[in-house]
């Protein structure tokens, strides 16, 4: 029963976090509109570009420098999703070498893909 | 009380905690940077320009606020909104003292970073739906910041949740009251996190996402009024929240050494606590007005060549560390 109000009230906090956060986003910004003055012009709404004409639109294909660094990360951080929980337990008695060898072994392997990254020539910026 | 009065009091005890952080960081940077320029900074307004961020805070709500033609008008409203919201619930798990959470949770560790994640992509948001080069640029960028850091910042946080045997942000706290401060056997870890953790606040030397010389304002660039301020108290609150995990995992929270806890466990404690996490803030502002801002290659080289193989090789020695012997680190069972 104790466990279980206290989970409650939690969830209760962090719905509400997100729900005043977003009111309070809201609110803020209506008072800014209710408060701001209104004098459009077209030149207002042209696009920022340090005063002097636009040349071209920015939504094209933009390339991303690191684009293979992007699916590296997405590899080490579900490694690092892995690692928590067992950081958390590992060390307690009654738990023995075998868990934290066997982390070891993971670890090694994802370094080992990391090593072979690296070698590749992956984590360079093109 | 009903559990939901309490959990509304709460939340809106951290909004305002998160308005007056912003308030005062901002005074304290300008006053910071001014005189590590051998200026002066604010002098104007109140002692000491004191009022010169509420006058700020005026202006930027009364300032016209034109929505440019071309953005993409349902992101641009809703990008300051999937900024500001992962921002506060940020403070949700932050143990201010041993009786001031808002929410005491088992995984409190976990929570603040993944919540801390979602703010890239509000600023991705914002950058691609602002329809301008810079925003675009600023907003490439952010995301090249997020690839680097957050494994090195979560791999570097290991060591604290190793030695605790928790990833309750309380339960380190008190883990480091029984010894020492977990700086002492985890000084490395401590390093890494302080270099990752400038990556994510979005701090100079890593500030290329904004980088006000190059990029005007990056990601915020079409963004005016009360929209600008959002995007820019969250980054100043993330600087908090950041400084105030490195002073829960890495400096003992709300403890001090010698001090017996019942003069901690309340009011006293976050007192403690809110001057520990500005000492760190300080610094961070320090490093700000000191050292160049570095290029984005770089970036992803720090990250991924030095600091994600340096954090696992502190990982496993810290791992050898807990399973021989609690006498090696400082006498945690």
């Amino acid at each position: 029963m104790g466990k279980g109000r206290r989970l409650s009230l939690e969830s209760i906090v962090i719905a509400l976090f997100i729900v005043i956060g977003a009111a309070f986003t809201v609110l803020t910004l209506s008072a800014s509109w209710l408060l701001s003055p209104k004098a459009p012009s077209p030149e207002k709404i042209t696009m920022y570009e340090c005063g002097v004409e636009p040349v071209g639109g920015p939504w094209v294909r933009f390339r991303a420098g690191y684009y293979v660094y992007a699916l590296l990360y997405v590899i080490f951080d579900i490694e690092v999703v892995f690692l928590y929980p067992w950081a958390v337990t590992f060390g307690r008695p009654g738990i023995g070498w075998f868990v934290f060898i066997e982390m070891i072994i993971f670890i090694a392997i994802l370094a080992g893909g990391l090593a072979y990254a690296w070698k590749e020539g992956a984590l360079r910026w093109r | 009380m009903s559990p939901v009065l309490i959990a509304t009091l709460r939340v809106l005890a951290a909004v305002g905690l998160m308005l007056l952080n912003g308030v005062v960081l901002i005074y304290m940077l300008r006053k910071v940077l001014g005189h590590l320029h051998v200026r002066l900074g604010p002098t104007e307004l109140g002692p000491a320009g004191m009022f010169q961020t509420l006058a700020d805070v005026v202006k930027l709500l009364t300032k016209e606020d034109p929505t440019p033609g071309m953005v993409d008008r349902v992101l641009y409203f809703l990008a300051p909104l999937i900024v500001f919201v992962p921002s506060l619930a940020a403070y949700a798990a932050l143990p201010f003292s041993s009786s001031i959470i808002a929410a005491d949770l088992d995984a409190g560790l976990l929570f603040t970073f993944a919540i801390l994640s979602l703010v890239t992509l509000g600023i991705f948001a914002a950058g691609w739906a602002s329809y301008n080069k810079w925003s675009l640029l600023g907003a490439m960028r952010s995301i090249a910041q997020q690839v680097t850091y957050e494994v090195p910042l979560l791999l570097a946080a290991l060591p604290p949740v190793m030695i605790a045997g928790s990833m309750n942000l309380a339960d380190i706290v008190r883990a480091q009251q029984g010894s020492v401060w977990f700086i002492v056997p985890c000084f490395p870890a401590f390093l890494f996190f302080l270099v990752a953790g400038l990556i994510e606040a979005n701090q100079t030397p890593f500030d290329m996402s904004e980088a006000e010389s190059e990029l005007v304002a990056g990601f915020a660039t079409e963004y005016a009024s009360m929209k600008f301020g959002l995007l820019f108290l969250s980054e100043f609150s993330n600087t908090f929240v950041f400084s105030a995990l490195m002073v829960t995992l890495f400096f003992g929270g709300w403890t001090l050494p010698f001090v017996p806890d019942a003069l901690l466990s309340g009011v006293g404690g976050a007192v403690v606590f809110m001057i520990k996490t500005y000492l760190v803030i300080a610094v961070l502002m320090w490093v700000r007005g000191t050292l160049p801002r570095v290029r984005i290659d770089q970036l992803l080289s720090l990250g991924w060549k030095v600091l994600l193989p340096a954090t696992l090789v502190w990982i496993v020695i810290t791992g050898l560390a807990v399973k021989l012997g609690p006498a090696l680190i400082g006498g945690v069972s």
